[in-house]
């Protein structure tokens, strides 16, 4: 299998299936597709642990199992220590010589909430423990499958159940958390932004966590069009969009030095993203001239932490 | 041969831990935490212990840690107290759901508030419907006997439950006893090796901890139930075993001058020992006491508990965690809940005790005898209080 499906052939992707169709995905889920992609780049000799969520509820309904591989769910905010465990439990096995040394990758997939709010604690102590598995955040930017709660990875001015928009209210009134950046501030050796719209770069980069030692981190968006309340078939649009406007710079910090993996002369107007999801249908120009300016900010700081690592040559 | 030696009992403890060569201990280092894990953390560093050490960054990653690492087919172990206990509720449900042989020490101490960290049985009382098989210990010698008879017991295959060990904060935890400290080949004759039923495993991939709808729930949870009961038989084996490799006998409640008593005590854990004296002084001015040490908690010996009161006319419970707003304390519930269809004129007094860390002295057993022989039962009495 190519280690560079962009450079190579599509072709050479692995074929097997690990998380299999009969789901209870709905229609148009980019986290559906983002495991699928995943597991793929992972391949056989993976564990997944997962929290409680959307790609939980989705997938193991008992008695029946989306999932090819070993899996395992406990709780809500828990699954990086779950990891954890299973780390430090094969590595005092294989001292012991109760366990071969075939490697084994472990990859925890939550969701923003299990992630960025109750699950943050967990997954802050694995990081700074340095166990050696990758965590991916698979971000639909609220509580979807408990009926669209707004969580703190929700963008300012989307709607939800618990942001409503209303005659006082534009919608959510903070600015969504920035996980990457809390993940590489533990100092953790691979940290990066992905989305299915872009499978090659999703499929590279888990590869390259995985041939990391160490903990390893990707936060990648996947489309939701329940809660955002788009059409199914424009999420692969509204992936690239996302990135396209700034609104989601793809990105690596490898060993602290930040590497923007996609960058534009000039960043698309963040209207064209919003424009095609009814959770921000209310904002007003004013609304989206403030989104606007944050996003142009966000995107030159990033930029400039790019910058500063290629003129000091820090490696 | 075993040496008798006087040791704290939390090192003690660590020692059975050791002993069990377990492959992964997690703990969260305070809220609050004994020398138990400090031991042990230091036995992995000395190399004396060769297992994975984790310090979590809170109680309830702490748990989560060890079910990780017994679903990944190591032996597991963890301890802690009080409001570490609290913190770690939600994940002990999932864990004897999820069949896990997780050993937990539990020294027991009250909850918070206010802020106390002193003994009572508070805790543990919160942990009660978790489905986890639990032992209370009296004394040093049996925290380190129940230590290794709970990884007997959890990870026997016809069990497969988490077990939790109640020594009582400070009053044992903290206390230098003299302790029959087994050696390692003795242990190896009661000790087996951990064989995971279903461990995690690319060959062989498993889903663990599916969810369950209205039309399986209520059948996960008769089989856990099943499960506890049917553990019972395990904990009998092993305890028998246990008691012919090393002569210490070991039943579900524990009598003591109880054959022939008119009034029973019924303790658990380290005050059972002070209700002994008391015992052994009544008797001498003529009063037919006895006493009752429940030493297994979950599941509940209850028909042991009904035959071992068929003589006495008088059960005092003597009982160190209330449930506010209720009728008494948690074992009053149980122990009247026992007898309520039986035949039997049982006067049952609840008596709760000894709350965070007050001291439980002979004379308050006699006080409480002495009471129970003049007077009717009331719901429950709350003793030792300033007015």
């Amino acid at each position: 299998m190519s280690e560079q499906f962009s450079v190579y052939v599509p072709k050479l992707i692995n074929k097997q299936e690990d998380f299999v169709h009969g789901h209870r995905a709905c229609q148009g889920c980019g986290l559906a597709l983002a495991v699928r992609l995943i597991l793929k780049a992972a391949g056989k000799n993976t564990i997944v642990v997962s929290p409680t969520g959307c790609l939980e509820i989705i997938s193991t309904p008992y008695p029946q199992s989306a999932w090819n591989l070993p899996w395992v769910h406990v709780a809500f905010e828990n699954a990086a220590a779950v990891a954890g465990g299973i780390e430090g439990a094969f590595k005092a096995l294989r001292a012991k010589n109760k366990k071969d040394n075939k490697k084994i990758n472990i990859i925890a997939i939550g969701g923003d909430g299990g992630t960025s709010d109750i699950g943050l604690q967990a997954l802050s102590g694995a990081f700074e423990r340095g166990h050696d598995f990758l965590y991916v955040c698979l971000d639909n930017e609220a509580y979807m499958n408990t009926g669209i709660q707004r969580s703190s990875s929700t963008p300012f001015g989307a709607s939800t159940t618990t942001s409503p928009s209303g005659a006082v209210s534009m919608g959510q009134i903070t600015w969504k958390k920035n996980m990457a950046a809390i993940a590489a501030a533990h100092n953790i050796p691979y940290v990066a932004t992905a989305c299915p719209s872009y499978p090659f770069d999703l499929m590279e980069k888990v590869q390259t966590a995985l041939k990391t030692q160490g903990p390893k981190y990707i936060h990648c968006l996947v489309q939701c069009p329940t809660g955002w309340g788009c059409a199914t078939d424009l999420i692969i649009r509204l992936g690239s969009l996302a990135v396209e406007t700034g609104i989601f710079p793809l990105y690596e910090v490898i060993n602290g030095k930040y590497k923007l993996n996609m960058d534009f002369p000039k960043l698309r107007p963040v209207t064209d993203y919003l424009k095609f999801q009814s959770r921000f249908r209310h904002l007003k120009p004013a609304d989206i001239a403030i989104i606007q300016k944050r996003v142009e900010q966000e995107w030159q700081a990033l930029k400039q932490k790019v910058e500063c690592f290629k003129k000091t040559g820090v490696k | 041969m075993a040496k008798r030696e006087g040791i704290e009992i939390s090192l003690a403890v660590a020692e059975a831990v050791k002993l069990a060569d377990v492959d992964m201990v997690a703990a969260y280092p305070i809220t609050p935490q004994t020398h138990i894990v400090e031991k042990l953390a230091e036995m992995v560093a000395d190399g004396e212990l060769k297992a994975a050490y984790i310090n979590a960054e809170s109680e309830h990653s702490a748990i989560s840690l060890c079910l990780g690492s017994s679903i990944a087919g190591a032996r597991t172990y963890t301890a802690t107290s009080s409001q570490g206990l609290a913190l770690m509720h939600e994940i002990l449900y999932i864990a004897s759901a999820l069949r896990l042989p997780v050993v937990m020490t539990v020294v027991n101490r009250a909850l918070s508030g206010p802020l106390n960290i002193w003994g009572d049985h508070s805790d543990v009382m919160g942990e009660r419907d978790t489905g986890w098989i639990q032992f209370f210990a009296q004394n040093g010698q049996e925290a380190f006997d129940m230590t290794l008879q709970a990884f007997r017991v959890a990870e026997d295959h016809r069990v497969m439950l988490p077990v939790i060990v109640n020594i009582d904060g400070f009053t044992l935890s903290h206390v230098i006893e003299p302790i029959y400290i087994l050696e390692q080949n003795e242990v190896n004759k009661f000790m087996k090796e951990f064989k995971p039923l279903n461990a995690l495993d690319p060959r062989t991939p498993m889903t663990f901890g599916a969810f369950a709808t209205p039309e399986y729930y209520i059948e996960a949870k008769k089989q856990l139930e099943q499960a506890l009961f049917s553990s019972r038989k395990v904990i009998t084996e092993v305890w028998n075993e246990f008691g012919k490799l090393y002569g210490r006998k070991y039943t579900p409640i524990e009598g003591y001058k109880a054959n022939d008593a008119n009034i029973l005590l019924l303790t658990l854990g380290g005050i059972g020992e002070t209700a002994q004296t008391a015992v052994d002084e009544m008797r001498d001015d003529g009063i037919k006491v006895g006493l009752l040490k429940l030493k297994l908690y979950r599941p509940f010996p209850i028909q042991e508990l009904r035959r071992m009161c068929k003589k006495a006319k008088t059960l005092v419970i003597a009982e160190r965690a209330m449930s506010i707003g209720g009728e008494g304390g948690p074992i009053g519930f149980e122990v009247r809940s026992a007898f309520y269809n039986e035949p039997t004129h049982l006067k049952i007094h609840d008596i709760i005790l000894g709350l965070g860390g007050r001291d439980v002295r002979v004379e308050d057993f006699k006080m409480m005898i002495n009471h129970a022989l003049k007077n009717k039962p009331k719901e429950y009495e709350l003793i030792g209080v300033r007015e």
